[in-house]
């Protein structure tokens, strides 16, 4: 088996005359961290959403984990091992850290249909387990989301890849939101991730952040890739240099 | 430092950080009530409200008073205890005390006796079905009540329309049922079996059981954790999986079977069904829920506080009676009562947001 975790091939998504995404090949192996750079409206989003199923692709192939997928929706890509963290956090407020963890997919003691038991026990122990593996820091885990900072709540957000052992993580501007301390927090967890081998996916406007946590970077300018760089063989000019379209990659020649 | 960077520090499920549970506030004003009308009982009337001043029972307390206090609140008390659900989703359920109606008038057909004294039954809905086991009349009015809930729960998953008006139209159609059954005659003269189910104090027995019933399932079910989730975030709850729409048809029909069954213990209790029955119930449920802090925002709320909420409710109801004040002012204090725990509520949550 390779060690390319996921891989798309000539992704394309038209909304009606719109070509928000063109023929994108991208690749990320096992562990690597990409990051996803571009001005607003350059197909990022767009990329991540076909990957995740929110939307249905145009045309094009999604290769994950070795096989072709073809996910009905971002539950199906979750129960593959797609964790994505969006924007807007998704997360129940008035529950507790263990419960929306593990919300729509909770560990049960008794199958009783919906009145089954909760195993509220083991939800716990694989909360903190998770948290710790992640790096959070949180007071109390059994308190409502209500009462966290902005850096906790996306942190918890984050912690969900890391209790399901999820095989590919996606955060689109984890941190668009967050102040200077919880920044560093989510950062922090970004790098946790990289010691531990988890694959990631990251849509940042942030130079600094993606030079610093980041292997690779790939940018995409009107709905095509046009840079696919090692971030140890460039710099950030270079970089702006390909976003704002000074520049393209030789071998995107075509994405004009 | 080191601790830090490895996240393990301050990681814990301690029990002294976890916020003091909302029911604790619900408890002290129903302590707070019970002090006011004992002060007032001293001062006006020269005699203890809950205690045993006249040595006419073998308790230190005034058992009568106490029987009376949660008999009053058990009907209605089973009816919020779905109320508490339905508001905890986040929606709102105005059709109970019509569905205590029409499940009162239905299942008390099924439950009359042939002859009365001899002589036969004179308000007999139907020829020939009389005498039937009691378990005929409870299936009858559990299968009204889940037709109802299921009618209000699928027109507010399905057709997006808001619950108020959903479960409005549910309260006037089951009320104009109520009526059209008997053509506005009561229905009386149940079997012996029939009324067994709502005598002396087994409408408090029945109420306890659900009670402790629902409050497990809230706590301790999948079922109760999706209620407060989608009352928390409806758009989280969907897209981690959840089948959002199912599960309010399933928490609307539980609601509705629950006021079904108040209906039944109800119409035993009362040994006659009429097409008025139940008229208000619902607001009161509703009063009985938000006085015991659960939120009508979703999300927030205990079978346990909704249980405390009754009781106070029911101590107010003894309260005034106790003073000798007229019932007039019992419901102008119940409506300000209402509103002012609504007050509380968004006040304390107001605080405890400001100072995390």
């Amino acid at each position: 088996m390779s060690d390319i975790i996921l891989e798309t091939r000539d992704l394309t998504k038209h909304y009606g005359g719109v070509h928000a995404l063109e023929g994108a090949s991208f690749q990320i192996k096992k562990g690597e961290h990409v990051a996803i750079m571009g001005d607003n409206g350059a197909g990022k989003s767009t990329f991540v959403r076909q990957i995740t199923a929110v939307e249905q692709r145009t045309r094009g192939e999604v290769i994950f984990d070795g096989k072709p997928v073809h996910f009905g929706g971002p539950i199906e890509a979750r129960e593959a091992g797609i964790e994505t963290v969006f924007q807007n956090l998704a997360l129940a407020d008035d529950l507790d850290v263990p419960s929306n963890l593990f919300l729509g997919r909770e560990k049960v003691k008794f199958n009783l249909g919906p009145f089954s038991i909760l195993d509220r026990k083991a939800m716990r122990e694989a909360t903190m387990a998770g948290l710790v593996k992640t790096g959070v820091k949180i007071p109390n885990i059994m308190n409502p989301i209500r009462n966290m900072s902005g850096g906790q709540r996306q942190c918890v957000a984050i912690a969900r890849t890391a209790a399901f052992h999820s095989k590919l993580t996606i955060m689109d501007e984890p941190t668009a939101a967050l102040g200077v301390q919880e920044t560093a927090q989510v950062e922090n967890i970004i790098k946790t991730l990289k010691e531990q081998g988890e694959s990631l996916i990251l849509i940042s406007h942030n130079m600094r952040q993606v030079f610093d946590l980041m292997d690779r970077i790939v940018v995409f300018r009107r709905g095509r890739i046009c840079a696919n760089l090692n971030v140890k063989d460039t710099d950030p000019q270079d970089v702006v240099a390909y976003i704002t379209g000074a520049k393209t990659g030789a071998e995107f020649s075509e994405a004009i | 430092m080191s601790q830090n960077s490895h996240g393990i520090g301050g990681l814990t499920f301690d029990e002294k950080k976890k916020v003091r549970a909302p029911e604790w506030n619900v408890f002290f004003a129903l302590i707070l009530i019970v002090a006011i009308f004992e002060a007032l009982g001293f001062l006006l009337m020269g005699q203890s409200f809950l205690f045993d001043s006249a040595d006419r029972f073998d308790s230190i307390f005034n058992e009568a008073r106490l029987k009376i206090i949660i008999l009053q609140v058990a009907i209605i008390g089973i009816i919020a205890i779905g109320s508490t659900q339905v508001i905890i989703l986040g929606g709102i359920d105005l059709s109970p005390g019509s569905v205590v109606g029409v499940t009162a008038m239905i299942a008390m057909s099924f439950a009359q006796v042939a002859e009365v004294n001899g002589l036969a039954n004179p308000k007999l809905m139907f020829d020939g079905i009389s005498d039937l086991p009691v378990i005929v009349p409870l299936i009858v009015g559990i299968v009204c009540g889940v037709i109802a809930g299921v009618v209000n729960g699928a027109l507010i998953a399905y057709t997006k329309i808001p619950p108020f008006i959903a479960t409005l139209g549910m309260m006037v159609t089951a009320r104009g049922a109520a009526k059209w059954w008997s053509k506005g005659q009561p229905i009386s003269f149940p079997t012996e079996s029939y009324a067994s189910i709502g005598e002396g104090m087994n409408p408090v027995f029945i109420f306890i059981a659900l009670a402790i019933l629902f409050h497990l399932i809230l706590n301790y079910t999948v079922y109760g954790k999706h209620t407060y989730a989608i009352g928390s975030n409806e758009q989280a709850s969907r897209m981690s999986g959840i089948n959002v729409e199912r599960h309010k048809v399933m928490v609307y029909t539980i609601a509705a079977t629950l006021a079904a069954l108040a209906a039944v213990v109800l119409s035993s209790k009362n040994l006659t069904a009429q097409a008025g029955m139940g008229v208000m119930y619902e607001l009161d449920a509703i009063a009985m829920t938000v006085i015991g802090g659960v939120s009508l925002a979703g999300g927030r709320g205990s079978i346990l506080g909704t249980v405390i909420g009754a009781l106070i409710f029911g101590v107010i109801i003894s309260g005034f009676t106790f003073l000798k004040l007229d019932a007039y002012y019992q419901e102008m204090v119940k409506g300000a009562i209402i509103v002012g725990a609504v007050v509380l509520d968004q006040w304390r949550q107001t605080r405890a947001s400001a100072r995390m």
